[in-house]
């Protein structure tokens, strides 16, 4: 990437907004990338999000902090003893650095073991891995944030910086699908977010009772209701694989660049140190390449069956 | 319809997405077919089994698509609002709808007359394949919606093993 100043932002000759210029390389990411053993926390809050979604806010000793610090879009590896490991995206405020924040579905054993734990049990933690949503490059542009399902939970860091920095960002909109009402995840959040005056939030649900009177359908639908700026917009997008590829070729089919729309991707991660190979997608590790990915580097592979 | 009533419809769809890029003749010419209309919050607009006998399109508010699911009552499975097109059903036979429509919120539209407009297709092939254009839109965007709700999309990938 070819490093420019972070105030040499050029006009663009369509609109008055700055467009998205290459900035000079960021921080360095904090990572455990060599990391085999677990760290013990302990779990200090569990929260039921829906019937088989868990928050768990596990507590990091001081003398941790440093190793935990992470950015939004990273995961730990949890590990519940006697049942194995899995990835799970940190879910959390990225500045808090005496809790680390993970949200869970119940999908397998591993991940099923623990939304059964309680508060005061303890987890094997690995991490954080993988590499951060480029907020730093979304700084003057307009916001998508686009969530499927679960999707929400890398994303929800995410919004926690956007609120927390609102005047480094333009417009910021938050489009969420979820499958039905009850699958809605991080509700009061949802509600102070569709509250707030300078972020806009639509939902649309797979399927709704009459009870329901927002939209029903595809979260594409909801494009065209925030209205977007192609030239003046970066897109953060999570979900399952097929909304990621239907979303990012929605965004480009309106004229988004499609190094400025990034998805969070997931395969079947072992050991989260690009050694196992797999998470591959193609040359790509997941766990060592991303998991954030700009989307013109994986769409053409996301159409590959056998990848 | 006086030639009155006929102009101010035509000024209300010229503002109406659906004929943007349309001759303004065709414009002049389809709504001739059509009239205002308002319902309110919990009318129904059409009914599932009930013949297709116009169609709509949404000028304010919000319209919820819904089928009756044995077991499971009132299902929505589609939202529609300002902008939008409803209904398609009229232009195939046997004409029928397959699906209710309700008005979620106050809804103003345009509603058109189907054999008014299914002639005006017929006498002038030209106005017939610019109506098309515009509804083949919506219905293939709407075509690969329903594709994605049916593959369960928000189902999770279940590993192998370990998650």
């Amino acid at each position: 990437m070819r490093p420019v100043a972070e105030s040499s932002v050029k006009s663009s000759a369509l609109s008055n907004k700055a467009v998205i210029a290459e900035r000079a390389p960021a921080a360095p990411v904090p990572t455990n990338a060599t990391s085999m053993t677990p760290t013990f926390l302990r779990i200090a809050e569990r929260v039921q999000e829906t019937a088989d979604v868990v928050t768990l806010e596990l507590a990091v000793p001081s003398e941790h902090e440093a190793a935990f610090r992470h950015r939004p879009g990273q995961f730990d590896m949890l590990y519940v003893f006697g049942v194995g490991e899995v990835p799970i995206s940190i879910s959390g405020d990225a500045t808090r650095h005496d809790r680390v924040t993970h949200t869970v579905r119940a999908v397998g054993p591993v991940s099923t073991a623990l939304t059964k734990l309680g508060t005061g049990d303890v987890v094997g933690v690995r991490g954080p891995f993988g590499n951060p949503w480029p907020l730093d490059a979304a700084r003057g542009a307009d916001v998508l944030v686009i969530a499927g399902g679960i999707g929400l939970m890398p994303l929800r860091p995410v919004i926690l910086h956007l609120l927390r920095n609102r005047g480094q960002f333009g417009r910021v909109s938050l489009l969420y699908g979820a499958k039905r009402r009850d699958d809605l995840l991080f509700r009061d959040e949802l509600s102070d977010w569709r509250r707030h005056p300078d972020l806009e939030v639509r939902v649309a649900l797979n399927e709704a009772d009459r009870d329901w009177t927002g939209d029903v359908g595809f979260v594409t639908q909801l494009l065209p209701k925030v209205g977007v700026a192609p030239a003046d917009t970066v897109a953060f997008l999570c979900g399952p694989e097929i909304m990621i590829r239907a979303t990012g070729r929605a965004l480009v089919d309106i004229g988004m660049s499609a190094r400025h729309v990034h998805a969070s991707m997931e395969r079947n991660m072992k050991c989260a140190l690009g050694t196992c190979g797999h998470c591959q997608l193609g040359p790509l590790f997941i766990c060592r390449d991303g998991p954030v990915f700009s989307f013109d580097r994986i769409d053409p592979l996301m159409s590959i069956r056998e990848l | 319809m006086s030639g009155t009533e006929v102009r101010d419809i035509a000024d209300i769809l010229r503002s109406h997405p659906f004929v943007a890029g349309l001759d303004d003749e065709i414009v002049k010419l389809v709504a001739g077919c059509a009239h205002n209309v308002v319902f309110p919050a919990g009318h129904y607009l059409l009914r599932e089994g009930e013949e297709a006998t116009h169609f709509h399109l949404l000028r304010h508010g919000s319209v919820a698509l819904e089928m009756h699911v044995p077991g499971r009552g009132t299902l929505t499975f589609q939202t529609l609002g300002e902008g939008e097109l409803l209904g398609a059903n009229w232009l195939v036979p046997p004409y029928r709808w397959y699906y209710d429509a309700r008005a979620v919120t106050l809804v103003r539209a345009l509603e058109f007359d189907a054999s008014c407009l299914r002639e005006k297709c017929e006498a002038d092939h030209h106005v017939g394949y610019e109506m098309m254009k515009r509804f083949l839109v919506p219905m293939v965007e709407r075509l690969q919606v329903a594709r994605l709700q049916v593959a369960h999309l928000f189902d999770e990938q279940r590993y192998a093993s370990g998650s």
